[in-house]
């Protein structure tokens, strides 16, 4: 399967997808806008709280093209961030007390520069979280190490794994994902991440493999415990349940399959107040391949650079700026404030 | 216009509307149903299934369409999902078919 950008696409138009996302309409009339919402929740201009995470996109490749990808990532990408860019990144992290990094991509482990910028990362001493889609430590011999080299620099390691079943996960990741995955999850464990006392972090993200929400975080994750354990002897710490938002490839699947306006009515109708004043754009600050800064990755991927009275790109970082912006907030924020709210982390209410 | 049928997938969600009419008793259902659906003895999961298979003996559409998405969202794959369908099959084949010990009965007292 080809990106959305290699098939010149209409979506691999960002400003496509925001056409399409603000013309969504139930029973005839559009949605409420985003920012209405926010409003009666009393939220709106949404504002930062205290900056806890730098998450960074160090680039679009990936080893694999899943169906849902928000990032439109995939081998035909080459977009991928430069070593210079990513010291720029150290300049501005050794400027805060940011405590977490969350590097994602793409694969981030392409990047000719993702161990070298863990190991400065590390060097500062900050918490590195790695998005990793489990199939790249399996991928080719050169990345057979990375849950040694994870575990040398205590990497919290969060990878996606949307099921138990074979089946929906390759539904949704390619086929023969699960199994490459499964076998990449024992590796980790077998190193020590997931296990009780390791002081290792291995958390399994969760996201529906089709056009509905995601349940309960807590019984997933009993549920996902005991299957991995039984069927595969596989153990994790935290499953992550995250909604898929209604951009990129997962518009296309939505607008493809019919379900594009039924499921944003879905997250519209299940818009929930406490959620939407957990969002993680508050505590984020996201920075592209190319070194532009952004709300959240969903903006990223929509283009949606910060507000613009910001600094718009990490070489001029200034925290205190940054700190009086409004969040840039669009119609696929609904993706995070249904239900029990969505984040990077997880459930958020 | 709406199609002219018994069954019109738009009014599942307003089932709520039930409670216009008799406000009092359409509250006390909700609140049970609410109640009944919540995790306990049984996961979530297990009652969505449960729910999918009783709408499949009970042939109600909406019910159908509301436990398939349920499942799914609760973290069923499609072979629970079938084999729950199959539980109410088996109940409903198993009740029709054991009924035919009284016919069976009821032909051999008939029968020299």
């Amino acid at each position: 399967m080809k990106s959305l950008h290699a098939q010149h696409h209409a979506l691999a138009d960002t400003s496509y997808q925001l056409t399409v996302l603000s013309e969504a309409e139930a029973a005839g009339a559009r949605l409420p806008a985003f920012a209405h919402k926010l409003r009666e929740s009393g939220l709106l201009p949404l504002r930062p709280t205290e900056l806890a995470v730098m998450q960074v996109n160090v680039g679009k490749m990936c080893n694999q093209t899943c169906r849902h990808c928000h990032v439109d990532a995939g081998p035909d990408r080459t977009e991928i961030m430069t070593r210079a860019t990513m010291q720029l990144c150290l300049n501005a992290l050794a400027q805060t007390t940011i405590p977490v990094v969350d590097l994602t991509g793409g694969a981030p482990e392409m990047n000719p520069d993702f161990r070298w910028f863990v190991e400065q990362i590390s060097a500062l001493g900050r918490q590195t979280i790695v998005r990793c889609n489990l199939t790249i430590i399996v991928a080719n011999p050169k990345y057979h190490d990375l849950p040694e080299f994870f575990a040398k620099h205590g990497v919290r390691v969060v990878s996606s794994l949307p099921h138990f079943s074979a089946a929906r996960t390759d539904a949704q990741r390619g086929e023969g994902v699960f199994g490459r995955s499964i076998r990449a999850l024992r590796m980790l464990n077998a190193v020590g991440y997931g296990v009780e006392g390791s002081g290792l972090l291995l958390d399994l993200v969760y996201n529906p493999s089709g056009a509905f929400l995601p349940g309960s975080q807590v019984g997933l994750e009993r549920e996902f415990k005991q299957r991995l354990l039984r069927e595969h002897e596989v153990v994790f710490n935290n499953l992550l349940a995250i909604t898929n938002l209604p951009i990129s490839r997962f518009m296309d699947y939505l607008l493809e399959s019919g379900n594009y306006e039924s499921y944003m009515q879905k997250l519209v109708a299940a818009y929930n107040p406490v959620a939407a004043a957990n969002v993680m754009c508050r505590s984020t600050l996201s920075i592209g391949w190319d070194g532009q800064l952004y709300d959240c990755d969903f903006n990223q991927q929509l283009d949606l650079n910060v507000a613009q009275n910001a600094p718009q790109h990490i070489r001029s970082f200034d925290a205190a700026a940054l700190q009086d912006r409004a969040i840039v907030i669009n119609q696929h924020c609904y993706g995070c404030t249904a239900g029990a709210g969505s984040s990077c982390g997880g459930a958020t209410a | 216009m709406e199609k002219s049928t018994y069954y019109n997938p738009a009014d599942l969600a307003k089932f709520g509307n039930v409670s216009d009419w008799q406000p009092e008793m359409g509250r006390k259902f909700f609140d049970y149903y609410g109640e009944v659906f919540k995790e306990g003895a049984l996961s979530e999961r297990e009652k969505a299934l449960i729910a999918l298979a009783v709408a499949h003996a009970v042939q109600c559409p909406y019910c159908i369409d509301a436990y398939t998405a349920d499942s799914l969202q609760k973290g069923a794959d499609e072979a629970q999902m079938m084999e729950a369908v199959h539980v109410a099959v088996a109940i409903k084949g198993g009740a029709a078919l054991v009924h035919s010990v009284q016919m069976m009965n009821k032909a051999k007292e008939l029968s020299m």
